[in-house]
C-alpha cells in the first residue's frame, strides 16, 4: 500500500505542481495482460487535456480509473494519480479508501458521461438529482440548494430553469439532458471535470454549443478539464494539451498546437489524415441536368401513427417526411444529410420499398437506361423479387447487421440461397469472390462475425449487399459507427466498388464532411423536408440556407486555427420559426423549394 | 521514449501505419456461440457444479433399483419408524470396513413409540452386489442385484424407515424418478405452448399480441394453488398412478407457459429490430426463413436458460400437490408423496427423519437455480468481461 498522503512540504513549489499527475498507470482485466500500459499524463489548473483515441484505445478506462469507476473485473496494477487540490494536501487517488474517495467524487472531481439518457435517473426530477450533490457534499438545505441549482441551470442555457428543475429526464432533448449533466457536474465547483465523450451522442450543431458551454464554464471557474474524445476536430477546438492513446499506450502527447500542427508520431499523422474535412475553396461546377436517372422519389410523404401505448388510446400522428422529391443518377452518389430525427433514414427505407410511403407520391426505378420505370411502391411478388436483386442496403451498425450465429460463408451466400441462384459450389465461389472484392481474405469464410473488427464487419456487410449484383445501394450511415481511420478506408472501398461496378448510391449521413468526399449531389434535410440541395462544391462554398450554414459551421476540423462560429450554428440550428425571414417557418410550413441558380435548390421565399 | 522540447512526448516503439485488414481482430471470439457460451459458463463454478450434479442425478435415474439396498414398497414390519443407522468403519479400534450395528425394536409403552437398540457386539459388515428384492432393471428385465445391502439379520436404513418400515433412503431415490421427470414433461408442454404463443404474439404484434398479453395477465392473476387443486381434483380417482403422473405434469406445464411466452415475445421483438433481421427482410427472405434461420438460433440459448429456471417451480408444484394428497398417490413414490407421510406434526417431532425428503427437494431446486443463473450469465458470450 502506498502512502495515501504525500507531505505537502516535500513539494518544491506549490504553484508549479500540476493539479493531477498520473504516472505509470497500468490496468488489466483479471489476470489477463494489461490493457493500459505505462500511461503518463498531467494536467495543470485551468487547463484542458484531451485524451484522444479510437475504440479500444483505453481512453475511457483510463479516465474512469481516476475515480475508480471501473468494470468489476478491472484491476489497477500499478501507477499513481496524485491529485493536488487547493484546499487540502495532495493525495494519490489510487490509494484512497472508498470512503475518502467518495468525498472527492462529485465534489473536487466530477464526471460527465457520453449518454446523457443513461446517466440521469429516469425516476427523479432533474433538479433534485443535481441538488443532491449540494446536500451531500456541502450540507445545503433543500431551499438553498434549489436556488443554486436554478441559477446553474440558467447558466448552462436553460431558458426556463424553474421548469427544467421540475422536469424528468425524458422530457428533455439529448442536448438539454447533457446540459443538465454539466450543471450537475459543475454545481459543486469541482477543480477537475472529467468529460467522457460528452458530445459524441449529440448532433453536430448541439455538440458545438455544448463544447462552447464547457469552455465558457471553464473560463469562469478556472477548473481543469480532461476531455475524452475520438474526434480530432473537438480536440483542436477545445484542448490545450493532447494525449494520443492507442491500445492502452500513449503514442504522443504534448501541447495541442504541436501535436495537431506538427505531429511526430505515425499514428497521429494517420489519424489526422483520416479526419474528413469540408473543402473550403473549390470552383463550383456548372450544373448538369440529370439524363439517366436510376431512382426517383416524387412528392413523398410519410406519416407515422402511434397509438400512445394503449389499445383504446388516441392515435397520434407524426409526419416524418414531408413532400420529398429527389433523383439519383445512374453511377452517381446522392447524399442526404441531416441530424437525428430529420427523416433521412425513413426516406432511405421508403426508397427501397421497405416502408410504405403515404399515398400520393411516386417512387420510380429504371432498371436500365431508357427502360420503362418500375413503380416501387406497388410491386407484385415477382417484380419485388427482381427489385430486391437490383437494390440493396448497407446498414449503420456493423455489430448488429451480421447474425452472430452464422459463419461468414452463410451470411454471404444467404441472399443467393433466398433467390435460388447457383449451386452450392457456385455460391461458395461467389462468397469467396465477394470477400476479395471488399479487401478481405477468402480463408475467412469459416469464421464467425464476432472475430472481426468494426471496419471488417462493415466490409462484410457491404459484401453481402453486393452478393446479388445490385445496381443501387442505399447506404444508411455506413461509416458513422466506425473509427475515423477505418471510416476513411470504408469510404475508399465504397468509392472503389461504385466505380468498378457502376453502382449508384443513395447515401445517408449526419456528417457533412463524409458526404463532401463521396457525393455528387447533396440534399440537406431538416424536420422531414429538404431545405437545400446542390452539388457538394456549390453547397459547401456557397450555402444559402441558414441551417446548411449552421451544419457547415458546426463541423469541427482538426485544425487549430479554425474555430467555431457559434452564432451561425445557433441561428441555423434553432427553431425554424427563428430563421431569417426569407427562410423562416410560417405557421407550420416552410417556404417552397425554389431553384435559385441552376442545380441549386433552396427553401426560401422568392 | 522520446521527449522533445515543449513537453512533447513521442512513443518510439515501432509502429506500422498500415495495419493488416486481413488479420482477425478478436481470434478468441472466432467460434460458434455454443462454444463461447460454454467457455464462459465454465468459469461460473457454482453453475458448473450444479450442472454436473443434476446430470449425474438424471443419469442415475434408470439405475436406481441397483443403487439402493431396498425396493420402494418393501415393508419391514419389525422396523417401523426405525432411526437412521450410521455406517461405521472401525470396530473396537480395528478397521473392518463399512458396517452397521443391527438394531432391534423395543416398544416404549409409556410414550407409545418405538425405540431402537443397537447391538454393539455384532457389527454387520455391508455386502456388495448382493441379492435383494427384485426390481425392474431399465424396464427390460427383472434383476435382484443391489450395489450394497445389509447381511442376513441386519438392516441398513441410512436415513431411517417410515411408518410402514420402508427405507427412506431407497424411497428418496425411487421418488427422484418421478419428481425429477415431472419437471421435464411439464417444461416440454410449457415450452411448446410458450414458444408458439409467444412467437405468434411477437411476430404478428398488433391485435394478436394485445390478445395474448391479456390472456397471460388473466392467467397470471389466478391464484396458483387453488387452480392446481381444482385441476387435479378433476383427475378421476380410479386412474392408475402413471396416468395421474402424466396428467399432473401436463397440468403444471399448462399453467407455466405464460412466463415463457412473455420471454419469447420480448426477445422476438428485440431481435426483429436487429439489423441482420432487417437485412434478411430486404434481401427478400420470407417470414418462415427469418424465424428459422435468424430468430430461433439467436434466442435458443435464452430459452434454455429460462427453462432451467422454470423446472424448479414444476418440481415444487408436484411436491406441493402430492403433499396435499392431490397429486400422485401411493403406491407411486415421489418426494411429495413421501412428505405426505410427514404431515403429522407429532410424527415429525418423534421421528424427524420422515421429513428428510425435503432435503433433495431443496438441493435439486437450488441446483437448477444455480445452473439457470450460470447459463443466463454466459448467454452473451460477446461482451468482454
Amino acid at each position: 500500500m502506498k502512502e495515501a498522503m504525500i507531505k505537502r512540504d516535500t513539494r518544491m513549489n506549490a504553484e508549479t505542481t500540476p493539479l493531477l499527475q498520473v504516472n505509470d498507470l497500468s490496468i488489466g482485466f483479471g489476470d489477463q495482460p494489461p490493457i493500459i500500459t505505462d500511461v503518463n499524463f498531467s494536467i495543470d489548473r485551468g487547463e484542458t487535456l484531451a485524451l484522444v483515441g479510437e475504440s479500444g484505445s483505453g481512453k475511457t478506462i483510463t479516465c474512469r480509473s481516476l475515480l475508480r469507476v471501473l468494470p468489476r473485473s478491472a484491476v489497477i496494477h500499478s501507477g499513481t494519480a496524485v491529485f493536488d487540490p487547493k484546499a487540502s494536501a495532495p493525495v494519490d487517488l489510487f490509494s484512497l479508501s472508498e470512503k475518502e474517495l467518495r468525498d472527492v467524487r462529485g465534489d473536487r472531481i466530477s464526471m460527465i458521461f457520453q449518454e446523457p439518457m443513461h446517466s440521469l435517473s429516469p425516476l427523479h426530477r432533474i433538479g433534485h438529482q443535481v441538488a443532491e450533490v449540494l446536500t451531500l457534499h456541502r450540507g445545503h438545505s433543500r431551499a438553498s440548494a434549489k436556488a443554486e441549482v436554478v441559477e446553474k441551470f440558467r447558466r448552462v442555457g436553460f431558458v426556463d430553469p424553474e421548469r427544467a428543475f421540475a422536469a424528468y429526464p425524458f422530457e428533455l432533448s439529448g442536448g438539454m439532458r447533457q446540459r443538465a449533466m454539466i450543471a450537475m457536474a459543475m454545481i459543486a465547483r469541482p477543480e477537475l471535470l472529467i468529460a467522457d465523450e460528452p458530445t459524441t451522442a449529440l448532433d453536430v450543431t448541439t455538440q458545438a454549443q455544448v463544447l462552447e458551454l464547457i469552455k465558457g464554464l471553464q473560463e469562469e471557474t478556472g477548473m481543469a478539464v480532461i476531455f475524452v474524445t475520438h474526434d480530432l476536430g473537438v480536440v483542436a477546438n477545445i484542448a490545450d494539451q493532447v494525449c494520443v492513446l492507442r491500445k492502452g499506450r500513449v503514442m504522443e502527447s504534448g501541447p495541442t498546437d504541436i501535436v495537431i500542427g506538427a505531429p511526430a508520431h505515425g499514428y497521429t499523422r494517420k489519424l489526422l489524415a483520416a479526419a474528413p474535412a469540408i473543402p473550403h475553396s473549390a470552383q463550383p461546377s456548372a450544373a448538369r441536368p440529370v439524363v439517366d436517372p436510376i431512382l426517383q422519389l416524387e412528392g413523398i410523404n410519410k406519416t407515422f401513427v402511434s397509438r400512445a401505448g394503449s389499445f383504446f388510446g388516441k392515435r397520434r400522428e407524426v409526419q416524418a417526411v414531408k413532400n420529398v422529391s429527389l433523383t439519383v443518377e445512374r453511377g452517381k452518389t446522392f447524399a442526404i444529410v441531416g441530424e437525428s430525427g430529420s427523416g433521412k433514414s425513413t426516406v432511405a427505407n421508403i426508397a427501397l420499398g421497405a416502408t410504405a410511403a403515404d399515398e400520393g407520391g411516386a417512387i420510380r426505378y429504371w432498371p436500365e437506361k431508357g427502360a420503362l420505370p418500375v413503380d416501387v411502391a406497388h410491386l407484385d411478388k415477382s417484380e419485388r423479387q427482381a427489385f430486391q436483386r437490383e437494390a440493396q442496403m448497407v446498414f449503420q451498425d456493423p455489430f448488429s447487421s451480421l447474425s452472430p450465429r452464422m459463419q461468414i460463408i452463410d451470411i454471404l451466400t444467404e441472399p443467393l440461397r433466398i433467390h435460388g441462384i447457383g449451386t452450392r459450389k457456385e455460391q461458395r465461389e461467389r462468397a469467396a469472390e465477394l470477400l476479395e472484392k471488399v479487401g478481405l481474405d477468402k480463408n475467412m469464410l469459416r469464421r464467425f462475425p464476432h472475430a472481426f473488427s468494426g471496419g471488417q464487419r462493415q466490409r462484410l456487410s457491404i459484401a453481402r449487399a453486393l452478393a446479388l449484383n445490385p445496381s443501387l445501394l442505399v447506404c444508411d450511415e455506413p461509416t458513422s459507427a466506425l473509427d475515423l481511420s477505418v471510416q476513411k478506408q470504408v469510404l475508399e472501398l465504397l468509392e472503389g466498388i461504385r466505380d468498378d461496378f457502376g453502382l449508384s448510391y443513395l447515401f445517408i449521413s449526419h456528417d457533412l464532411a463524409v458526404v463532401a468526399r463521396i457525393a455528387d449531389e447533396v440534399a440537406v434535410m431538416r424536420q422531414g423536408q429538404i431545405v437545400e440541395q446542390a452539388a457538394p462544391d456549390v453547397l459547401f462554398t456557397a450555402p444559402r440556407h441558414p441551417y446548411t450554414k449552421a451544419l457547415i459551421a458546426a463541423c469541427l476540423e482538426a485544425d487549430v486555427s479554425q474555430k467555431i462560429n457559434l452564432q451561425t450554428v445557433a441561428l441555423g440550428a434553432g427553431d425554424p420559426h427563428t430563421w431569417p425571414e426569407a427562410y423562416a417557418m410560417q405557421g407550420s410550413s416552410l417556404p417552397p423549394l425554389v431553384e435559385t441558380e441552376p442545380g441549386h435548390l433552396v427553401r426560401v421565399n422568392p | 521514449m522520446t521527449t522533445l522540447p515543449n513537453n512533447h512526448y513521442v512513443d518510439d516503439a515501432p509502429y506500422d501505419p498500415d495495419e493488416d485488414i486481413k488479420s482477425l481482430d478478436r481470434p478468441d471470439l472466432d467460434a460458434p456461440s455454443w462454444q463461447l457460451i460454454w467457455r464462459k459458463f465454465k468459469r461460473h463454478k457454482l453453475g458448473l457444479w450444479s450442472g454436473i450434479f443434476l446430470l449425474l442425478a438424471y443419469l442415475s435415474l434408470p439405475f436406481v433399483g441397483f443403487l439402493v439396498p431396498y425396493t420402494p414398497n418393501e415393508r419391514n414390519a419389525d422396523h417401523l419408524y426405525a432411526a437412521p443407522q450410521m455406517v461405521r468403519l472401525f470396530h473396537d479400534g480395528t478397521f473392518i470396513g463399512p458396517y452397521v450395528y443391527p438394531i432391534t425394536a423395543e416398544a416404549d409403552l409409556e410414550n407409545f413409540r418405538w425405540n431402537y437398540v443397537e447391538d454393539r457386539e455384532n457389527p454387520a459388515r455391508l455386502e456388495y452386489f448382493c441379492k435383494g428384492d427384485d426390481y425392474n432393471f431399465l424396464g427390460l428385465f427383472r434383476a435382484e442385484t443391489h450395489l450394497f445391502c445389509a447381511p442376513e439379520g441386519a438392516t441398513v436404513f441410512l436415513w431411517g424407515a417410515d411408518r410402514l418400515g420402508r427405507d427412506i433412503f431407497s424411497r428418496i431415490f425411487y421418488g427422484a424418478q418421478l419428481s425429477l421427470t415431472v419437471g421435464l414433461i411439464g417444461i416440454t408442454v410449457s415450452f411448446i405452448l410458450g414458444i408458439t404463443i409467444g412467437g405468434l404474439a411477437g411476430y404478428f404484434g398488433g391485435r394478436t399480441d394485445w390478445g395474448v398479453q391479456r390472456v397471460i395477465e388473466v392467467l397470471r392473476s389466478l391464484p396458483e394453488l387453488p387452480l392446481w387443486l381444482a385441476l387435479s381434483a378433476a383427475v378421476p380417482s380410479h386412474w392408475g398412478p402413471m396416468a395421474v403422473f402424466f396428467v399432473i405434469s401436463i397440468i403444471l406445464g399448462l399453467l407455466d407457459w405464460p412466463g415463457l411466452a412473455r420471454a419469447v415475445r420480448s426477445k422476438f421483438l428485440a431481435l426483429r429490430e436487429e439489423e441482420f433481421v432487417r437485412a434478411a427482410e430486404m434481401m427478400g427472405a420470407k417470414p418462415n426463413r427469418i424465424i428459422r434461420k435468424h430468430l430461433l438460433p439467436n434466442f435458443a440459448s435464452h430459452l434454455i436458460a429460462s427453462a432451467m429456471l422454470s423446472i424448479p417451480a414444476m418440481i415444487l408444484g408436484e411436491t406441493a400437490l402430492s403433499f396435499l394428497g392431490l397429486g400422485l398417490r401411493a403406491p407411486a413414490v415421489s418426494w411429495g408423496v413421501m412428505l405426505n407421510d410427514a404431515q403429522n406434526l407429532a410424527s415429525i417431532e418423534i421421528y424427524p427423519w420422515t421429513a428428510i425428503p425435503m432435503l433433495p427437494v431443496i438441493v435439486v431446486v437450488l441446483a437448477f437455480n444455480f445452473l439457470g443463473d450460470g447459463l443466463r450469465d454466459s448467454l452473451d458470450p460477446y461482451s468482454d468481461h
